[in-house]
């Protein structure tokens, strides 16, 4: 994608926002490099920003009992990290691992909270375009629940022949 | 186009995953038909039974590679063939992709599971001339790293952009997790520009069509291969018809416009 040549790629949270909403909003981010292998958030800590990744991927993972880390969903260039600041609890729901370096913007979560109940026009378009990223997140997780690669026939869905 | 089934021999046989073999077959007497990229040929196991297999590669006109996964009794015949061993062709059959759109747009190739099959042939051509097309990005996506098919050969894709992302990674996968239509976010393409080819599950390949077009790739510049049950392959016993279409006549590559109001076609 290269809608926005030198920035993020073309689509997603910052391409759905108007040229001076970008501008506003971009004025609470801090440029980020995070190294290969960070830990950016755990499970259940509280969820005070969010990232839009530059470059390079993060894995989103979950604990579970006897087994380690599962990862779930890895993440790359123009994606959104994190939205769990969006809503109460206020808690990540996963936690982040950089796979390799990674630039990003970061955010502060108060202070974006801030920016959209003083710029009610900002906020409603900060938050559709969130929502977007949601919905997408949700349409692949039910295709993968699907299992559409997997064997043909009742263990999992396969292509209708 | 040949009616009776052409006796061929494999002379290559090559494992890719736990279900799945790569077969190079080459006839024994005359060659058949050209085939271009996306057609598929009925490959016959003998006193098995006979199954419709797109070409994987097509080398120097007459040798055909198949990447069959076994899930029944004619594809298990198939995949259980050594080198030396004997099968009926009978092809080329369908509709192929359609380069000649791309030429000059950049190009997204994307693959769910064994759908990396079909369009390998016509990533072969477009690497063969690179100059006549735009950027080329290979998408690909599979169940689990072990699932991966080519991954030997995924090297020489990744210029300018080729990715793979699977479902489930085992331990020790570093690679990307999610569905394929994630991988659309780093891809190099300009939208206005690109012809997108789609192999993979139907259901894959409409969320994927509907990623592109709401990323402004335009709905006639989605090319996508169906499936549906075939016997006859000439058009004439009509077990694969789509609404008005004959996919082995028709199909299986199929435009997107065309295809995606009959998608929602229940089969009888
Ligand atoms: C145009 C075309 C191109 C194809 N290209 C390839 C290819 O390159 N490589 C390849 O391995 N297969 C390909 N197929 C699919 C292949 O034809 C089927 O897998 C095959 O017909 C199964 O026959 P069988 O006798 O082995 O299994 P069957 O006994 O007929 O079926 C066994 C089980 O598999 C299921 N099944 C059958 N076909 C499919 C299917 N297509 N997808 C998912 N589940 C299925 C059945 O419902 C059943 O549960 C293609 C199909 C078409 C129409
Ligand atoms: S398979 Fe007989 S009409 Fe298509």
């Amino acid at each position: 994608m290269t809608a926005h040549p030198g920035g993020p790629p073309g689509e997603g949270v910052l391409a759905a926002l108007t040229a001076e909403h970008r501008g506003r909003l971009m004025a609470l981010a801090r440029d980020v490099a995070l190294p290969g292998s960070t830990r950016i958030f755990e499970e259940g800590e509280e969820a005070d920003r969010f990232w839009i990744i530059r470059s390079g991927t993060v894995a989103l993972d979950i604990h579970v009992p006897g087994r380690g880390r599962a990862v779930v969903e890895t993440v790359g260039a123009g994606s959104l990290l994190g939205w769990s600041w969006l809503c109460p609890p206020r808690q990540w729901h996963l936690a982040a691992e950089t796979r390799e370096p990674v630039r990003a913007w970061e955010f502060d979560a108060d202070a974006v909270q801030d920016l959209c109940a003083e710029d009610t026009a900002l906020g409603l378009s900060l938050v559709t375009a969130v929502a977007e990223t949601i919905g997408d997140r949700l349409r692949a997780t039910r295709t993968r629940l699907l299992d559409l690669y997997g064997p043909p026939g009742p263990r999992g869905s396969g292509a209708a022949p | 186009m040949t009616s009776a089934p052409v006796p061929c021999r494999v002379v290559d046989r090559r494992d890719e995953t736990h279900d799945t073999v790569t077969l190079v077959v080459e006839p024994a007497g005359d060659a058949l038909d050209p085939f271009a990229p996306g057609q598929f040929a009925m490959l016959y196991a003998f006193g098995v039974g006979e199954i419709p297999v797109s070409v994987s590669r097509i080398e120097g006109g007459y040798r055909l590679a198949h990447t069959v996964r076994a899930v029944g009794a004619v594809s298990r015949a198939l995949y259980g063939l050594r080198s030396g061993g004997w099968v009926g062709v009978r092809g080329p059959f369908g509709t192929a992709w359609d380069t000649a759109a791309a030429h000059g747009n950049d190009l997204l190739v994307i693959a769910g599971g064994i759908g990396l099959a079909p369009l390998r042939p016509l990533v072969d051509t477009v690497l063969a001339d690179p100059r006549a097309f735009g950027r080329l990005n290979v998408l690909a996506g599979a169940r689990t790293p072990a699932d991966l098919l080519y991954t030997d050969e995924f090297p020489g894709w990744e210029r300018p952009f080729g990715a793979v992302t699977v479902d489930r990674p085992s331990s020790g996968w570093t690679g990307r997790v999610g569905v394929v239509t994630t991988l659309l976010r780093e891809a190099r393409f300009t939208p206005s520009d690109t012809v997108a080819f789609v192999c993979g599950p139907e259901v894959m390949m409409r969320a994927t069509a509907r990623a592109l077009i709401h990323r402004g790739v335009r709905p006639d510049r989605i090319q996508v291969s169906l499936e549906r049950n075939m016997r006859c392959a000439t058009g004439h016993c009509g077990h694969c018809q789509l609404g008005p279409l004959l996919l082995c006549r028709d199909g299986p590559v199929v435009r997107y416009d065309q295809a995606e109001p009959l998608l929602t076609v229940r089969e009888l």
